[in-house]
């Protein structure tokens, strides 16, 4: 078969820039090959190499004495004591679920619990962050629908509990919605599998499903913006089979255990090439590969639609020659493939065959090592101007408008359709704070929370960048949980824009500054550029993935009010009233406008350990953090989930603010009775934390100074609004 | 009580199931793979646990029917051998001819998991002795195909035969005279979409399930 000629469009379709050409030429001395074009134009993406983000990324804190192993791996990992590590990640797959939201969200979800799974960890809960278009967008509907029956459909096949997450809607996600899936694993601490080959001559095994067409230059596509176009890229995104995942994951454990493995590594982005060049390159080995040995789906594949085929549910593993026969027979009993397909060599090369015949011959180190990194030019966000004129509004009307508006409706609908209690351990389901899984078989426990507020990152990119790491802190000490560690999923623009770079840098300055005020280093992470269509960002986004741990799952704390006549305090209360960029300012008056809530992280810090305290010893009743719609919407969704009404005095000042503003590092809290008042106290003033009484549990309605709004109403209007939504499918 | 549970390539609720039978006999569950031919001698009872067998895009249930492991597992119910199918196992049951009818996707056409409300009408079984009849109990479910259909003869025969073991007391997948679980007419055999194995350990805030292993390990084996 004859292959392209490489012209200057094909060099363009490969998303490479003509000095990033240029680059190529220089390295090898000669012009490439078409296969070895794709090879670059794989490597060489943003998706695959950071390019645009590096530079940055490198500021973020990603060590303490918790983390044994931070970025740079398929995911990072923790120690949660007892020789007993948490492996996790969070990763895009944003445009595929545009172009086909099934198949998109689904392998989205396919390749995180593979990321996961490759270093030895058993997958042990699932998180997603969903941001769709405007509600009233054509497509939004058919979206939403297809992506969350997409994150079901493989999740639930697979066998992993989803337990959390987030649902937003806004116009700028229109043409570029966001589908960021977390995995969650447990691995023995000293039995955790890396990606780095080593040994010259160690035989290179495929293993895993067959290698087709689908996905052929996905990454590549990844790394654009969409045009009209969009459509015709259908071709590029992959299809998942989560029946061969499970039997992948099941042979991949078995093969772990039988001690054949000396590195391995999934084939994500990019597939056999990137798999390939990432276990040579950090292992100072060269590669080759006969191309006829790879197990294929479809016939004549050539060597380029082979090395960037992302066909899912693969892996490529550097195996103990002597142990061949064992494990060739784990992977004979789930009946998945299992090839030779290359060796290693001591040269810095990389070289691919096809019968005999080289289609690749290149520098290995070079391919990531030389990937292009930019220091792009970016400008600050302009300080936004702080809100004017906030309307008052009866409280009560407010309050049910909120609960019921589409970011603060119930998410049921959503995660009814994921299998949330499959593993019998999942102890806090969807809904509350952050979700809670037991470490199986001790009294130990996982809590999980993926947050940001991304209208609070376009106003202030450094303010959002700390808010989304804080509520994440806040979310996990919410359930009774210490926070470790975090991974992040940077979904911006195109970086190529100054203002967008600008965003990204902003977001990445405060991301950083959290982490290390709230000692939750970042240990994984993915990045996601070029979220645009027709020109137009969507806002900044850097999902925050956090991680903590629970000695005693038997303490763990939920949001609902557990009885009534139970006192009503607030913790961290400190001015209040903060309008600008709030729910109530957007969602009723259609203005979003102002500066966010400034984050202070000391005081943040010291309000989550004084709330981990009052868990701990048994001081307090239900939890709930304090966020978007404020304190109203707070102790409206603590009735709502326990079934019983509150009275909260008004303490003065405009009732709106004390309701609806959203202050940062606060908490609602419920006593057993009254005489736990004092212990609080003591606590809370050790720290240096205000902690007023507010108010009372009881009764059937949710009493907001002179404001009462029965729960019946509130519970109507939460619990019906998404499926009211989504009910005009047929 | 002696007991195993089936593994197919794609169950997912094996561990969980072997979780609650150790812990209800207090002995180490067999874990039977679906390439296996015969059952191990003294196996008291058999469970056919959730997940998704061969993937099940299409008719779930159907390729594990035909699995080597369920000729053992018929040929150890006809000898009167307790068999309980969860969810997939339901489906499993169904589709090898232990249980009749069929279980069709939900009537929403969408995947359902939450904890629902159930009746119990009938205790004449090694599996609900320990129930009262009409007692309200709450199993979680998590299945997208679960829509229990039969024709009006095999409805009236169940219905006669007092072999509807479990009916759904809330919409939950369109179910034919709401069916959550069914008995084989010796009584022996057990099919259905709740997940007691996700509802016997005092932690996850739910034992309505418990019920179900303890009364097999106390009664059952008697019989």
């Amino acid at each position: 078969m004859s292959e392209p000629l490489i012209t200057d469009a094909l060099i363009a379709d490969h998303g490479l820039k003509p000095d990033e050409y240029q680059r190529i030429l220089d390295l090898i001395g000669r012009g490439p090959t078409f296969t070895e074009l794709g090879i670059f134009s794989a490597m060489w993406n943003e998706h695959c190499s950071y390019k645009s983000s590096k530079r940055w990324l490198r500021t973020l804190p990603t060590e303490g004495p918790q983390v044994i192993c931070g970025p740079g791996e398929n995911a990072g990992i923790i120690d949660i004591g007892d020789g007993q590590a948490c492996v996790f990640k969070m990763e895009s797959h944003n445009h595929p679920s545009f172009i086909e939201p099934y198949q998109g969200a689904a392998t989205g979800v396919g390749g995180i619990l593979r990321d996961v799974f490759t270093m030895g960890a058993r997958p042990v809960a699932a998180l997603n962050a969903l941001r769709f278009g405007a509600t009233d967008h054509l497509k939004t509907r058919s979206l939403v629908k297809g992506v969350v029956e997409g994150i079901g459909g493989y999740g639930n096949c697979f066998g992993v509990p989803t337990v959390g997450g987030e649902v937003e809607f806004h116009p700028s996600y229109n043409g570029n919605p966001l589908v960021n899936a977390m995995a969650v694993g447990l691995a023995d601490a000293d039995k955790i599998f890396y990606s780095a080959a080593s040994g010259i001559g160690m035989p290179i095994v495929y293993l895993g499903a067959k290698t087709g067409r689908d996905g052929v230059g996905g990454a590549t596509m990844a790394s654009a913006e969409f045009g009209e176009d969009a459509e015709e890229k259908r071709p590029t995104v992959q299809v998942g089979d989560p029946f061969t995942e499970k039997r992948l994951l099941e042979a991949t454990l078995e093969l772990m255990a039988s001690g054949s493995v000396i590195s391995i590594q999934d084939m994500g982005a990019a597939g056999l090439t990137c798999s390939a060049v990432e276990m040579g390159d950090k292992g100072n080995l060269g590669v080759i590969l006969d191309l006829e040995k790879v197990p294929t789906r479809e016939l004549n594949m050539t060597a380029y639609e082979m090395m960037l085929s992302e066909s899912q549910e693969r892996m490529l593993m550097v195996l103990r020659p002597e142990k061949e026969a064992e494990a060739k027979a784990i992977f004979d009993k789930w009946d998945l493939d299992f090839a030779i397909v290359g060796e290693t060599i001591e040269e810095d090369r990389f070289l691919v065959r096809l019968n005999g015949e080289t289609k690749a011959d290149l520098p290995l180190k070079a391919l990531s090592g030389t990937a292009p990194e930019y220091d792009r030019p970016w400008v600050a966000t302009p300080a936004p101007a702080q809100v004017s004129n906030v309307p008052a509004m009866d409280t009560g009307e407010a309050l049910l408008k909120l609960v019921g508006s589409p970011d603060l409706a119930s998410r049921r609908w959503v995660w009814e359709q994921y299998d949330n209690t499959v593993m019998a351990d999942t102890i806090q389901l969807p809904g509350g704070d952050a979700a809670v899984v037991r470490v199986h078989g001790t009294a130990k426990a996982l809590a999980m929370s993926a947050d940001v507020t991304p209208r609070y990152c376009f106003a202030d990119p450094v303010e959002g960048g700390k808010q989304a790491v804080a509520e994440a802190f806040r979310n996990i000490c919410a359930v009774g949980a210490r926070p470790l560690a975090a991974t992040d999923n940077l979904n911006f623009g195109n970086p190529e824009k100054p203002e967008i770079m600008g965003q990204l840098v902003g977001c990445i300055k405060g991301i950083g500054e959290a982490c290390a005020a709230l000692d939750m280093p970042i240990v994984s992470g993915n990045v996601s550029l070029y979220n645009e269509t027709e020109g137009t960002g969507i806002l900044p986004t850097p999902t925050i993935g956090g991680v903590g741990l629970m000695a005693d799952s038997s303490k763990m704390m939920t949001v609902g009010f557990k009885a009534g006549g139970q006192p009503i305090v607030l913790i961290g209360a400190g001015g209040g009233g903060h309008m600008g960029q709030s729910m109530y300012l957007r969602e009723l008056f259609g203005r979003e406008e102002g500066a966010p809530p400034p984050v202070d992280l000391n005081a943040e810090r010291l309000a989550g350990e004084l709330v981990q305290a009052l868990i701990e010893n048994g001081i307090i009743t239900a939890c709930h953090d304090v966020s978007d719609g404020g304190l109203g919407v707070a102790l409206a969704e603590m009735a709502m989930a326990g079934g019983i009404g509150c009275e909260v005095r008004s303490p003065g000042g405009a009732d709106h603010e004390t309701f609806f503003g959203e202050d940062q590092g606060r908490y609602v809290v419920t006593l057993s009775d009254p005489n736990t008042l004092e212990p609080l106290n003591e606590l809370a003033g050790g720290a240096g934390i205000a902690a007023p009484w507010i108010g009372e549990t009881g009764g059937d309605a949710v009493i907001l100074g002179g404001a009462s709004v029965s729960l019946a109403d509130l519970s109507a209007a939460h619990e019906g609004w998404f499926p009211d939504y989504m009910g005009e499918i047929t | 009580m002696k007991t195993a549970v089936v593994v197919f390539p794609g169950s997912n609720c094996d561990r969980d199931m072997q979780v609650a039978l150790r812990r209800a006999s207090g002995q180490e569950p067999v874990m039977l793979w679906h390439k296996d031919t015969a059952i191990p001698a003294g196996i008291d009872l058999i469970a056919l646990p959730g997940g998704f067998s061969f993937g099940d895009y299409l008719r779930c249930g159907a390729i594990a029917s035909r699995s080597p492991i369920m000729r053992a597992v018929a040929d150890f119910a006809a000898k009167g051998g307790f068999v309980l199918g969860v969810c997939n196992g339901f489906q499993v049951l169904v589709e090898t001819g232990l249980l009749p009818g069929v279980l069709m996707r939900n009537a929403t056409l969408k995947f359902v998991c939450r904890t629902v409300a159930l009746t119990v009408e009938e205790t004449q079984s090694g599996y609900t002795n320990e129930y009262s009849k009409g007692e309200q109990i709450a199993l979680p479910v998590a299945h997208h195909d679960g829509c229990y259909v039969a024709d009006d003869a095999v409805l009236k025969q169940l219905e006669d035969q007092n072999r509807i073991a479990l009916k759904y007391a809330e919409a939950v997948n369109g179910s034919q005279r709401d069916i959550a679980g069914i008995l084989s007419e010796n009584r022996r055999v057990l099919g259905m979409m709740p997940h007691p194995e996700r509802a016997e350990d005092p932690a996850l805030g739910n034992t309505d399930g418990a019920r179900m292993f303890s009364g097999l390990v106390s009664q059952a084996l008697s019989a």
